[in-house]
């Protein structure tokens, strides 16, 4: 039981890396943090599928003389690859995104920028300064 | 030639709009982006109503990417099933880029619209590719690259207001989160299987019964496409991203974002885990039917209490993603069908309302609140009248699109035994009547200011054909009620 608990030592990792990326983006109310979270999150699940792919003595998938050789899967690691891609992408729009925030905000708080825009929204909606009709025909 | 395009028809809709975003990017004037971008939705849309033709003859077309054979290459799968996503993100991805021509530069500064025009074109190939493509890692990647062409062009909003910059960044993060929790899944089926491929998938999964790994990848896999199709507690993205989006974009997102998705849920449930009976009706009877149910309410008593317009339709749009949920959870073949004609009716209503809404927003030039629409019934007649029949069609009355998918999926839910959910649905319906009255009242029996707007016909023209296809297919729903049924036989034939 502990053996094959201990075993798996690199599942531990994936999982707790899994965890405190979400537990990140969840709890954080900070959007850079959120981001960082995200990235964590994302990691994790490169190292769960790269752990899918090892076997223990395997060798790079080249083909070999001998008959008993046994092969990693390369199909995870390219898999891994492309969603590197995908995660640095997200990870770029967000960032831009976070500074667009900053500089129209002035800050990157969670709270502070609900409260700035639920002043607009009821600014907007209850004094009616949106009914003013601009017209360009 | 023409051989040579056909057999090639199942990449050629996706490489289509992929190819042209990187040539769009390029043109610097207004202009020839948008007639390059119309152009290419255009041959999209072209080439879908020839794939749909072949589909008729052939009833199923795979293709192997690069001609390396399944299951170790990708493939890409076009059946009964996944043509009637494909007509309706590329259809409605046409009339929104005809209605974006006069929006766009209203909204967006000059020097960024070919860019924009370069996303919008990612985004509609992303959803194609979405819904044609059989590999489920390849999936994923065409889910991300619509979802980021996505949160872009929602970013565009910032212009006009600034809180479109927080609800792009929402999407941003819980669509990432969904689409990494599909990865999950995806790698644990993988663990477990060996194979990526979606059919190779279902043959392996058969012996794999009750196997925990492929539980908990079924699990990952189904949330993650929640997320993404808004399906009820996991919609907090949606009504923000697409109230606060630029017009053109919330009429294209609306209308084809969450059908992508909610096909692939539909084709998850019923195609790739056919073989594992219990698990798929656990999750109907005890995860989505309840969901659903709650959608519908949460979504139009939301919508009740909501002022601000574009708000309120999306908020309706949770509902209405909530009846789509509902018709896959009852799981028989004439209530799939009703789910799938609702998923074509809801496209062309909320499209058809949206635009409405935002050529209402493109004459006041501001948010556009409950209070901001008092009077404008008369002013502008012809917008209005399409408003009108359009709301009509989404309370499900005769002789519109939305009566013939309320009809379908009372009578789907009455033949299984499940009265009381067709009373549940009918009871909701009467409360969309509520917010949609609302609308109406306050445009046509309010006074307004006497004021006269000459409307612009490059906005209502698109707006004219949508209204026109909600009556049309009120009329004569033989279409897309045939297609529906096709499709639902095929998904129900896997099931069993």
């Amino acid at each position: 039981m502990i053996s094959s608990t201990i075993g798996i030592w690199n599942y531990w990792i994936v999982f707790c890396l899994m965890m405190i990326g979400l537990f990140l983006v969840i709890g954080r109310k900070n959007f850079l943090k959120k981001i960082v979270g995200l990235t964590i999150f994302q990691t994790s699940v490169f190292l769960l599928y790269i752990t899918f792919g090892k076997i223990k003595g395997g060798t790079p998938p080249i083909l070999n003389e001998s008959i008993d050789t046994i092969y990693s899967n390369p199909l995870p690691h390219v898999l891994i690859l492309t969603a590197i891609v995908v995660g640095v992408a997200t990870t770029a729009l967000g960032l831009s995104l976070v500074l667009r925030i900053n500089s129209e905000y002035g800050t990157i708080e969670e709270d502070d920028i609900s409260a700035q825009d639920l002043v607009d929204y009821h600014d907007d909606i209850e004094t009616g300064k949106s009914v003013d009709l601009n017209f360009n025909q | 030639m023409t051989d040579i395009l056909i057999k090639n028809l199942p990449i050629i809709v996706v490489l289509c709009p992929l190819i042209t975003s990187l040539f769009v990017v390029l043109i610097p004037n207004i202009f020839f982006s948008w007639v390059l971008t119309t152009l290419s939705t255009f041959l999209t849309f072209l080439f879908s109503i020839l794939l749909y033709q072949e589909i008729q003859i052939h009833s199923y077309i795979s293709y192997a990417l690069g001609k390396w054979m399944p299951p170790i290459g990708i493939e890409y799968i076009i059946d009964k099933v996944a043509i009637i996503p494909v007509i309706i993100i590329s259809g409605i991805s046409l009339i929104a880029t005809i209605f974006a021509y006069k929006i766009m530069p209203e909204e967006i500064e000059k020097k960024s619209i070919s860019k924009v025009y370069s996303l919008w074109l990612l985004a509609i190939a992303g959803l194609l590719g979405l819904v044609t493509t059989g590999d489920a890692f390849n999936l994923f990647v065409f889910l991300e690259i619509s979802s980021l062409a996505s949160v872009a062009l929602v970013a565009m909003g910032a212009q006009k207001d600034k809180q479109a910059l927080v609800a792009a960044y929402n999407y941003l993060i819980i669509g990432a989160v969904g689409a990494t929790l599909y990865v999950i899944g995806v790698g644990l089926l993988y663990g477990i299987t060996g194979t990526l491929n979606m059919e190779d998938l279902t043959n392996r999964i058969s012996d794999l019964n009750n196997n925990k790994a492929l539980i908990a990848g079924f699990g990952f896999m189904i949330i993650g496409i929640m997320v993404k199709a808004a399906v009820f507690p996991l919609h907090i993205w949606l009504p923000r991203a697409y109230a606060y989006a630029p017009s053109a974009v919330s009429v294209l997102l609306a209308a084809t974002a969450t059908k992508a998705s909610l096909y692939i849920l539909a084709r998850i449930l019923f195609s790739v885990f056919e073989n594992s009976e219990d698990l798929i009706n656990n999750t109907l009877l005890y995860v989505i039917l309840p969901l659903s149910i709650i959608a519908m309410f949460a979504g139009t008593i939301m919508a009740i209490y909501e002022k601000d317009i574009k708000r309120l339709l999306a908020h309706s749009s949770v509902a209405q993603i909530g009846y789509i949920t509902l018709a896959f959870a009852i799981g028989t073949k004439a209530s799939i069908a009703a789910g799938f004609i609702h998923m074509f009716n809801h496209a062309i209503i909320k499209g058809g309302l949206f635009i409405a809404i935002t050529s209402l927003g493109f004459y006041i030039q501001k948010r556009i609140t409950i209070n901001n629409l008092s009077g404008l019934g008369r002013t502008m007649p012809i917008t209005f009248f399409c408003f009108v029949l359009c709301s009509l069609s989404l309370a499900g009355l005769p002789l519109t699109a939305g009566f013939i998918s309320k009809l379908y999926l009372i009578k789907a839910t009455i033949s299984s035994d499940s009265i009381w959910i067709a009373i549940l649905i009918l009871i909701s319906s009467a409360l969309s009547v509520v917010y949609l009255w609302k609308m109406i009242e306050v445009m046509w029996m309010r006074e307004g200011r006497k004021i006269v707007i000459k409307e612009n016909p490059t906005i209502y023209l698109s707006l004219i054909f949508i209204t026109f296809l909600n009556i049309y297919f009120g009329l004569d729903a033989s279409l897309v009620v045939d297609g529906s049924f096709e499709a639902a036989e095929k998904l129900i034939e896997d099931l069993k």
